[in-house]
């Protein structure tokens, strides 16, 4: 799980084009969206795109977004509990 | 000679001082015209306007073409969003008014080259009829291999030393800088 989130917050920054920000100031259990890393409803679209292309793993029910977007650590959990095996 | 727009956009930020995140996703056009906006802006006391008596009004030739053909290429995989947002040129004028906190009349108008009479008269019957105070005014373009950014602005109360804005004034200032005479 700590290597995935390692991962995740490398893709953020890249995938977002967050050039002011490092791997190591994005907190596991950090906000994302709002008073936290201050990401809009765009980033939410394109961290979808992320799931799908990088980690293949869709977001079914829209609903869930904001759960499933609320940390690293939450999008972490939802990779793998939804993760296709050996994919 | 290859020109290396997004390295003269991010240098221009960078010399700028200015700390503003979302910079780093604007397509070039929205931040070609947002860094011109800074420029411009940079003695202009904003305050002594409300922020719906201030507009912006530009013009292009190639629209949005640049991020349009970027969003093209995009698509043979999964779409870009973020790409997206930015096929439209009137984009630009949203980031220059989400920056400074203006509200006021905003336009963007395509033409083969500047047209000084229909900026003047555009503009002038928004300050006339108090619409506006204050408008951005000019032109912003941007292809893979050049960019062009010439705004200027208007204020309805005259200054003292100001130049007069008249359709004729204009057009020389931007022949001045390149642009072809009609």
């Amino acid at each position: 799980m700590d290597k995935l989130m390692a991962d995740l917050k490398e893709q953020i920054i890249e995938q977002l084009n967050l050039q002011d920000v490092k791997p190591e100031d994005i907190g596991d259990d950090q906000p994302l969206f709002g008073d936290g890393l201050g990401l809009d409803s765009i980033d939410a679209l394109e961290l979808i795109v992320l799931l799908q292309q990088k980690y293949k793993v869709k977001l079914s029910n829209a609903e869930d977004g904001p759960k499933i977007f609320r940390s690293v650590r939450t999008i972490a959990e939802f990779i793998e509990s939804n993760k296709i095996p050996n994919a | 000679m290859e020109t290396d727009i997004p390295g003269f956009l991010l240098s221009v930020y960078q010399h700028l001082g200015v700390k503003y995140p979302k910079f780093y996703k604007m397509d070039n056009l929205a931040k070609l015209g947002w860094l011109a906006t800074e420029v411009l802006l940079k003695d202009f006391d904003k305050a002594k306007y409300q922020p719906t008596d201030i507009g912006v009004v530009l013009t292009n030739a190639g629209s949005s073409l640049d991020a349009d053909k970027r969003y093209y290429e995009s698509v043979q995989d999964i779409a870009s969003p973020a790409l997206f947002v930015y096929t439209l040129p009137n984009i630009v004028i949203g980031e220059i008014c989400i920056r400074h906190h203006f509200k006021g009349e905003n336009a963007f108008y395509i033409f083969d080259g500047f047209n000084a009479d229909f900026v003047n008269n555009y503009v002038s019957i928004l300050l006339e009829t108090g619409q506006l105070q204050a408008c951005i005014c000019g032109w912003v373009e941007m292809a893979a291999t050049g960019y062009k950014a010439v705004l200027f602005l208007v204020e309805k109360d005259k200054k003292e030393n100001a130049i007069l804005f008249d359709a004729a004034g204009i057009e020389k200032r931007f022949i001045a800088v390149g642009f072809n005479q009609r």
